[in-house]
């Protein structure tokens, strides 16, 4: 029914992380897998937008891949992981089978979107959602758009509006100025993208966009789209402070969160840490985790941004590289302490951005707010459920099913876990996310199944009578 | 800090609950010591099956009364009465459904059997091929995650306090009775039932009573919503299946396939090697399931002594202790036997007879 071919090393995730890794573990002449849900490697920093000439980092990546001995299974979405480090995954030839053994795992960050009232109303898209929207499709997510939320995106988003000849109604950002100001020296590591973002600073600027700092969105109005947002002050009564911007969509986040639920799912250590994004794997200076052969880099491993990724990706497939026992010592040390001091210098950049939406992860909830989308469940029927006693993510989400969607929890779990801690009167950081289970993303039966006849299904002896 | 208790009941799941309550309503005063959350075990993440086709014909009497409790429960515990049918597919096993549950009609579950015709009308997107089908209209499910929002509140209702979150309390007799150590806590109680499911057999070992209990990790799978499709509950022959589109339109499935248990951190995992026959007969039998997803799989669990039935009464040679568990069908039974449980402690006379550990001791002897 499954093939299970055999790598050195598998690399769950092509982005920046992933597929250096990849490259990397390639030249040190190992059998490297790399899968991804995506058509081509990009991860979503530079996703491949499927049009036109592929130029950038994006395709200088790709090329670097192809040019590779690494074998890839992309449009392939993993649906369950082993610490023993085999892999299974359904593409288009239906569930495959993997082992390896090493394991690098490279998988990202996905939104973190604080929910507020009426945040589920059509029109409303996560700041990191607009920029696949922008870069590869192409798509204005509407004529006069406000752009909330805090970090780095808050600027990409806006300048990206104006440059494909749509308005930015106002920037609505939880930080104020001396934030951004805080920022400039960790900035200025990397001129080029220091210079590209005061750049889009100046075209915004330039075109008068009303910037709100130190403010929030506490609703969003509109009954099947948005016709405005209501905007608070940061830490003062929404009720008597809020006034209205008219808009037609909004762009809304507050920042990355790891992902973390292949490596919950293997049960390795996480930590939390708002810095980097909130809970994230713990992988020591070489991007070992806590389980055996299984190393993680990247976002996913918490948020420093696509500079420090390929570093890391590099560190992670020369670890696997010398655990095989296919490296020297001497080598080994020489080469991983370059990179670490390299990327120590290319980290600062991406941990200052970070660090602008470290504002994001622990915003207080408004109240009536619709909390797990999938399953359409509020703030006030979570509320309830804590004061009776469910104080753990997993006894909320059983006694809710907040969070027992498609989505898998990932989005409302950080919210659940506020609620929590308010009422527990602890900092979020204590309240452990719920327990991951498979699938990792939904995956049809049928595609699972294959072909089968009933006389294959292993029967046992029926229970005693 | 030392509390005092009538009566310290080491596990929150549906049995240790209902034993609590019970004892707590004839007057005791009664401490519940939970390792995780109330009802967030065994008896929180079961399929929630509620089938008196799949029970042991020996605890038939148990399971119609438990069935009754669930009833009475209602909507706080996702209570619904959907009729059931178990399905044969083949000669051989139409011939082992038919000695099946002749024996448990027998026993008192109203069971029939239906023809091809009355299948179909009753459920008409199941699979061709039905050979045999059984019928019982008591079976149907509950909502298992609700278990601990249910339970909590009653115990709470019944005044018995609650401990969670006390992973490992060392169990030891004291002077007068029990002591239960969590942490820099010390929980006092003049008896002590043991009602801890995979937990059971190091619990009775802390009082030198050694029966060897086996855990079976069983497997749960849920699809996304989807229009309705089936109606009744669905089983197979063998057991190995359990079907039910719920309310909300996800289509939930177990069968009891084996999953496996993490040696490193002690928790049950699923077997994907397992998931996929089990998804595949489920598919067999309801072919519109291919285009749904799957969204989750996880697992609960089970425990057995050697003969399959109840470990329920004192605890042999330690005066004041007692066990519950090893209840082959306990999300159905668990709610009945916890109150004869209670009458037990309490020092009434239960309405039923119980399961005496001490047959397994003189077992293990010979």
């Amino acid at each position: 029914m499954t093939e299970q071919p055999h790598f050195d090393v598998i690399v769950i995730g092509g982005g920046p992380a992933g597929v250096a890794a990849a490259v990397q573990a390639d030249a040190k002449r190992l059998s490297v897998l790399l899968i991804d849900e995506q058509e081509r490697a990009g991860g979503q920093v530079y996703r491949w937008n499927g049009v036109g000439i592929d130029a950038g980092p994006g395709a200088e990546m790709r090329a670097r891949l192809a040019a590779s001995g690494v074998r890839t299974a992309f449009s392939h979405r993993c649906w369950h992981v082993q610490p023993d480090r085999t892999v299974r995954c359904t593409g288009p030839d239906g569930n495959m089978t993997f082992t390896a053994d090493a394991l690098i795992l490279a998988t990202g960050a996905s939104e973190r979107v604080t929910p507020v009232p009426g945040w589920t109303t059509p029109g409303v898209v996560g700041l990191a959602a607009a920029t696949i929207l922008l870069k590869s499709e192409g798509v204005l997510p509407g004529r006069n758009v406000v752009v909330a939320g805090c970090g780095p995106l808050l600027l990409f988003v806006a300048a990206k509006i104006i440059a494909g000849g749509g308005q930015v109604a106002a920037i609505v950002d939880r930080n104020g100025p001396s934030d951004w100001l805080s920022c400039l020296p960790a900035a200025m590591t990397n001129p080029k993208l220091g210079m590209e973002g005061a750049g889009w600073a100046l075209s915004l600027l330039k075109r008068g966009t009303p910037i709100h700092f130190n403010s929030r969105i506490v609703a969003v109005n509109g009954d099947d789209e948005v016709q405005a947002v209501s905007v608070a002050a940061v830490g003062e009564n929404a009720s008597s402070s809020a006034h209205s911007i008219a808009c037609d969509a909004l762009c809304y986040g507050d920042g990355l969160m790891p992902a973390t639920e292949m490596t919950r799912l293997l049960h390795a250590d996480h930590d939390f840490d708002a810095a980097l994004g909130g809970w994230h794997v713990r992988a020591d200076a070489h991007r070992r985790t806590s389980l055996d052969r299984i190393y993680a880099c990247g976002d996913g491993a918490g948020v420093m941004g696509a500079a420090a990724a390929p570093v890391q990706g590099r560190i992670a497939a020369l670890a696997a590289a010398w655990d095989l026992g296919k490296m020297d010592e001497a080598r080994f040390e020489a080469e991983t302490q370059r990179l670490s001091r390299y990327g120590q210098r290319v980290s600062r950049f991406g941990a200052a951005m970070t660090g602008l939406t470290v504002a994001g992860v622990r915003v207080p909830l408004t109240g009536s707010e619709m909390i797990c989308r999938c399953e359409s469940v509020s703030h006030d029927e979570l509320e309830r459920a804590v004061a009776a006693g469910a104080v753990t993510v997993n006894a909320v989400k059983a006694a809710t099913r907040c969070g027992m969607g498609p989505c898998g929890g990932r989005y409302c779990v950080p919210s659940v876990a506020k609620i929590i801690a308010a009422h527990e009167q602890v900092d979020v950081s204590r309240i452990a996310p719920g327990t991951a289970r498979p699938p990792l993303r939904p995956v049809p039966v049928g595609t699972l199944m294959g072909d089968f006849a009933y006389e294959d299904i292993p029967f046992r002896e029926p229970a005693p009578l | 800090m030392t509390a005092h208790f009538d009566l310290i009941v080491i596990g929150g799941g549906i049995m240790g609950c209902a034993s609590a309550i019970r004892a707590a309503q004839h007057g005791m005063r009664v401490a519940m010591i939970e390792r995780a959350s109330i009802g967030g075990g065994a008896s929180g993440v079961n399929a929630g099956t509620l089938s008196l086709q799949i029970k042991r014909v020996k605890l038939m009497p148990y399971a119609l009364a438990g069935h009754r409790i669930w009833e009475e429960a209602g909507e706080q515990v996702g209570f619904a009465k959907t009729g059931g049918l178990t399905l044969a597919f083949t000669d051989v096993e139409a011939e082992q459904l038919r000695e099946r549950m002749t024996a448990k009609r027998e026993a008192g579950a109203p069971i029939h059997f239906l023809s091809q015709a009355e299948v179909r009308e009753k459920a008409p997107n199941l699979c061709e091929r039905v050979k045999l089908a059984s019928w019982c209209a008591e079976d149907g499910y509950a909502n298992s995650s609700l278990t601990g929002t249910y339970y909590r509140a009653a115990l709470r209702e019944a005044g018995v306090t609650i401990i969670e979150g006390a992973d490992a309390p060392l169990l030891a007799r004291a002077k007068g009775g029990f002591q239960a150590r969590i942490a820099d806590e010390e929980v006092h109680g003049t008896r002590i039932l043991l009602a801890c499911g995979a937990g059971l057999e190091p619990a009775m070992a802390m009082f030198g009573v050694h029966i060897p209990v086996r855990v079976r990790v069983n497997s749960v799978s849920v699809t996304e919503r989807a229009p309705r499709l089936v109606d009744p509950v669905i089983g197979h022959v063998t057991g190995l299946l359990t079907l039910k589109q719920k309310g909300n339109g996800t289509v939930l499935i177990g069968g009891g396939w084996q999953g496996r248990i993490d040696e490193r951190t002690g928790a049950s995992e699923v077997d994907p090697e397992t998931i996929i026959p089990n998804l595949q007969l489920a598919q067999f039998v309801l072919p519109a399931l291919a285009r749904l997803r799957v969204v989750r799989c996880w697992t609960g669990f089970e425990v057995n002594v050697a003969d399959f039935y109840p470990l329920a009464g004192p605890l042999p040679g330690v005066e004041g202790a007692y066990v519950l568990g090893c209840v082959r069908g306990g999300y159905t039974i668990g709610p009945y036997i916890g109150r004869l449980m209670g009458d037990l402690i309490a020092g009434r006379e239960p309405e039923m007879p119980l399961f005496d550990p001490a047959r397994l001791l003189a077992a293990a002897v010979q």
